[in-house]
């Protein structure tokens, strides 16, 4: 059964490019369902603007179910909104009071240079990603899934971090803009396993590298980014980044 | 040397730099605050502290260029991670709000730091740069009597606590300690370190102030 409708205020970030001057803009919202997502009320407000012959507000979003990270936006000065790892595409408008004014920022880091409104480039990920480089993994016919023995609690650990979506809201919810958790989870799943063993050192000197280069800030333990991280990773795995970098960085033949 | 000045300059390097310099202080506060606490003891408890630890002669010299070494170390990596982190958000965004991870410690770790590093600026014209014909003793009474700074000194100690707070912990996960089967053991022991060094200066403070300018023999 529908719950009763929601009237709701939206003040929401325009800004045309990466060159001009974003501003806020209100907009009041009427009969918000309450089971609707975060995503389905900003498709209302942008079918409510292109009947008004105004340019819709530009954003993010894919799968619409929490597992591409391909949306991403701040609400009221927290990235995916105020639910536990959510998405944005997850959050329900049963979380906003009738009446509520909410405020909806793009992810704001250097490293996330904005392209449109809410659309922010997100590209400087891929880039890290392929500064990692290959892992191991023997070609040819199907292999008997138990020829490399991973116990259990380790593949867990390594499935826990390959849950990044890379949604980037650790870097938006970051004080420094800092990507460590991004690198720490992707450094992790393969770490982890030892299928990414051979390449560990090099990869980690690697990705290091291209996060440094790309402009993410420096870490300072401040743990905002395993809050707002909608796959639950923890700053563990940044423990386990720094152990990877340090070992490289000591004990490597890179 | 490449592999060197690279790890160094990374980011991760910076933080490893900072945790290392950063235990280093921590392990002189500790040990400095043991020393101190002979001042419980009386005034020639402590006086004989001081003249043990100074009969050590030119050891003492080598420590304190290493320590100002560490120090200066800290401080300057310090301050390029602030300035470095300052520009990594080019627009602010319109709420701040922390999600829950943040502490006070964390947020304030540059400008505790900064109040310190005042705060030693003025610890050291005090009692290290002073005329040492006097014994240390009745160098440090009269200005600790003093409530100005006693007020001073208090500053200092809450700039000191709010920063090893955070840095206690911070440093092993920098060093990339962290597990779930000692993480509550290293927060208890960061916090113990921190309980221990700030108790023992505020009492140190305190029994100054109220000892008036005359320590019990």
């Amino acid at each position: 059964m529908a719950g009763k409708k929601i009237t709701i205020t939206v003040k929401i970030w325009r800004q045309v490019g990466p060159e001009t001057e974003g501003r806020f803009e209100e907009h009041r919202l009427e009969e918000i369902d309450p089971d609707m997502s975060f995503l389905e009320m900003l498709d209302v407000l942008n079918e409510k603007l292109t009947l008004a012959g105004r340019q819709p507000v530009a954003f993010d979003h894919d799968c619409r179910e929490g597992i591409c990270g391909m949306c991403g936006a701040v609400v009221d000065g927290i990235a995916h909104g105020p639910e536990e790892e959510t998405t944005l595409c997850q959050l329900h408008m049963r979380h906003f009071r009738d009446g509520e004014t909410i405020c909806i920022e793009p992810f704001r880091a250097r490293g996330f240079p904005l392209v449109r409104d809410l659309v922010v480039d997100r590209s400087a990920f891929d880039r890290i990603i392929q500064a990692g480089g290959y892992v191991s993994v023997n070609t040819g016919s199907a292999r008997d899934g138990n020829t490399i023995p991973v116990a259990q609690n380790v593949a867990e650990q390594a499935m826990d971090a390959a849950a990044c979506i890379g949604c980037g809201a650790c870097v938006a919810a970051c004080p420094n803009g800092a990507a460590m958790l991004f690198v720490s989870g992707k450094i992790s799943q393969f770490a982890l396993l030892p299928q990414g063993r051979p390449e560990r050192g090099r990869r980690a000197l690697a990705m290091v590298r291209a996060m440094d280069a790309e402009g993410f800030g420096n870490c300072g333990n401040e743990r905002e980014c395993e809050k707002v991280c909608p796959k639950g990773l923890s700053i563990r795995n940044i423990a386990r980044l720094n152990r990877e970098y340090l070992r490289a960085a000591l004990m490597g033949d890179e | 040397m490449s592999w060197f000045i690279e790890t160094c300059t990374s980011s991760l390097g910076k933080k490893y730099i900072m945790a290392v310099t950063g235990l280093l202080l921590g392990g002189f506060l500790l040990v400095h605050a043991a020393g101190n606490s002979s001042i419980f003891w009386g005034r020639n408890a402590f006086i004989s502290y001081a003249v043990h630890l100074h009969s050590l002669g030119v050891l003492v010299n080598i420590f304190e260029v290493m320590l100002l070494a560490v120090f200066l170390v800290h401080v300057s990596t310090g301050l390029v991670l602030f300035l470095e982190n300052r520009n990594t958000r080019p627009s602010r965004y319109q709420v701040e709000r922390s999600a829950g991870g943040r502490t006070w410690g964390s947020r304030t770790m540059p400008y505790t730091g900064l109040v310190i590093l005042a705060f030693l600026l003025l610890h050291l014209a005090n009692f290290h740069f002073t005329d040492h014909d006097l014994p240390i003793a009745d160098i440090v009474t009269p200005i600790l009597s003093n409530p100005f700074y006693t007020l001073l000194y208090g500053i200092g100690m809450a700039a000191l606590a709010l920063h090893t707070s955070h840095g206690f912990w911070s440093l092993f996960q920098s060093l990339g300690i962290n597990h779930p089967r000692y993480d509550r053991a290293i927060r208890f022991l960061a916090w113990l370190g921190c309980a221990l060094i700030i108790g023992v200066f505020t009492c140190i403070l305190l029994l100054m102030l109220l000892a008036g300018g005359s320590l019990q023999p």
